[in-house]
């Protein structure tokens, strides 16, 4: 299991990238991890046309795993239409973390998707489906 | 840590451990299970799995309908797990003890039945900030069904009952005071009796949450004074998917089922029905058979124990952890430190580091905890933490579990560089 807290993720965590709150923003989303019940809110800033990422921030405080997770999530998304943030695959999110999470933790690694797709999709949206992000995937 | 002489009113956990197969089930971590995770649900020993086995195997039919023998013997033995459980609860009489899925549905099936017959608009109805949610949400719901006032008594900073605050609560002449006896998430003891008769004075009834009282020491209905007791099986070494609420005859006989269907009635015909004698009118359907038998085999095995060696063994962990855990820098420990308000349930915060990371990291060193919210979310919010990370103790647990805790403690602050 220590595999999971690899340097870089304790890096993430020490000196999350992207974090605060952005004002003004176009955007703004915030949920918990029901399991613990940890809070993550995301603010996004779009470009003049209102169509892609200007700049995001994620706040709020959780374990290792979800605030590496958003760290190097939100570092991706400068730049992409709101069209391919819904279309953001959890798996490739999972994939990107670099690490083996668990069924146990999935929900740590996926707060800030879920977060982020409330912002683009609205509260309407739903936490992914787990047997069809670890099915295929790397975990442990 | 030196593993001391054991003292005389302390059993070997250790030895126990061979009587729970799943202490047998290799882990992934190559480690031997150090358990420390009793208070959210305990492994069984051989003799529950056995019970539920002979049970299904050569004892099993529907109980209270067939005219046959074995229809007889299930019934005999449903029946003697219910005098069991009377007898382990010291409650005055079985007829008050109805079977119920867990403690949660107990606790349901007063805010339902006695609840929406008895409270009313206006009406107050007292918790505390301390309850696990299933001694919480129930009457939040009852609240604002009936349009009734629910107020929680304080929690002191070091995680007891406000006796004062209590006190006040209680002039205002509340219906209910439905409280636990153990906090599942701070370990706080609270001293039921005491309470009971305040809120006695007071003109209340007391519901007491018992899940995690009643597996680790002596519980008395009848010493404490109570009017209701919520209890789970699982968390007594029993089957999950068994409780058992136990009520005052008076009180049960007074309220309405909570479910209905078969087996809980007299008489039925196309224009009405009549309810069977309590405590049979609050069990709608085939009840869980085996399970009872489960429920009486665990007592058994805790009772050829001894609840005072129980509670005396996770006194003696208690005070040897709360030693060990308090020397360890960044560590904080919640709830009271005096082993007599205290069980043998601890939960602690570790500087810097989120208690799922803990978690993840013990299982890798084989030691399993909870972290989270233990299911008492304004316990959380009082303390302004997230979440914190629990390690509860019950009678397989040795004081090599306590050093397998703080050497993992020891081994995830130095991979954070919190050490």
């Amino acid at each position: 299991m220590d595999n999971l807290y690899r340097d870089f993720i304790l890096e993430h965590y020490r000196d999350p990238h992207n974090k605060g709150v952005l004002d003004p923003h176009d955007l703004h989303f915030a949920d918990s991890n029901p399991t613990c019940g940890d809070e993550m809110s995301m603010t996004l800033l779009l470009d003049g046309e209102k169509q892609r990422v200007a700049d995001v921030a994620f706040d709020g405080r959780g374990c290792a795993i979800s605030q590496a997770s958003a760290s190097i999530l939100t570092d991706e998304l400068r730049g992409m239409t709101l069209d391919e943030l819904r279309a953001l695959d959890p798996k490739e999110v999972i994939e990107n973390l670099g690490v083996p999470i668990g069924p146990a933790r999935l929900k740590c690694a996926l707060l800030s998707y879920k977060v982020l797709q409330g912002a683009v999709i609205g509260a309407e949206a739903r936490w992914p489906d787990e047997a069809d992000v670890l099915a295929g995937g790397s975990a442990p | 840590m030196v593993i001391e002489q054991q003292r005389a009113d302390v059993f070997d956990g250790a030895a126990l451990r061979a009587d729970f197969p799943v202490f047998d089930r290799p882990h992934r971590s190559g480690k031997p299970l150090a358990f420390l995770d009793s208070a959210a649900s305990a492994p069984k020993p051989r003799a529950v799995i056995d019970a539920l086995s002979d049970a299904y195997g050569h004892h099993y039919a529907n109980v209270h309908r067939g005219i046959y023998e074995l229809s007889e013997d299930a019934t005999a033995r449903f029946e003697g797990a219910r005098a069991a459980v009377a007898r382990f609860i010291g409650a005055p009489s079985e007829r008050e003890v109805v079977f119920v899925r867990n403690a949660t549905e107990a606790i349901n099936l007063v805010a339902y039945s006695w609840g929406r017959t008895n409270i009313r608009a206006g009406d107050l109805i007292l918790s505390t900030e301390m309850e696990h949610h299933a001694n919480l949400v129930p009457w939040q719901q009852l609240a604002t069904e009936t349009g009734a006032t629910l107020e929680y008594v304080a929690i002191t900073d070091d995680g007891r009952l406000d006796l004062d605050d209590l006190r006040r609560r209680l002039a205002r002449e509340p219906k209910l005071l439905a409280i636990n006896h153990v906090s599942n998430a701070l370990g706080t003891i609270n001293p039921v009796a005491e309470i009971t008769q305040l809120a006695h004075d007071a003109g209340a009834l007391v519901l007491l949450d018992a899940a995690q009282s009643v597996p680790h020491m002596p519980v008395s209905a009848t010493e404490l004074g109570i009017d209701f007791l919520a209890l789970s099986g699982h968390k007594m070494l029993g089957p999950s998917g068994i409780g058992a609420l136990w009520g005052r005859r008076a009180l049960l006989e007074a309220m309405p089922p909570f479910m209905t269907g078969g087996s809980m009635i007299s008489k039925v015909t196309l224009a009405g029905t009549t309810w069977a004698e309590v405590p049979l009118k609050f069990e709608a359907g085939t009840p869980a058979i085996a399970e009872a038998a489960g429920l009486a085999a665990a007592i058994g095995y805790l009772e050829g124990i001894g609840m005072a060696k129980v509670r005396a063994h996770e006194r003696f962990l208690f005070e040897r952890a709360w030693a060990a855990l308090s020397d360890i820098g960044g560590v904080r420990l919640l709830g009271p430190a005096s082993p007599d308000e205290h069980a043998a349930v601890i939960s602690l915060v570790i500087d810097g580091i989120h208690p799922h990371d803990v978690a993840t990291i013990f299982d890798g060193h084989g030691v399993a905890v909870r972290a989270g919210h233990h299911c008492a979310q304004p316990v959380m919010a009082r303390y302004d933490l997230p979440a914190t990370t629990r390690a509860s103790f019950y009678v397989y647990n040795d004081l090599d579990d306590i050093e397998r805790l703080t050497d993992a403690i020891h081994a995830t602050q130095r991979l954070f560089g919190t050490a």
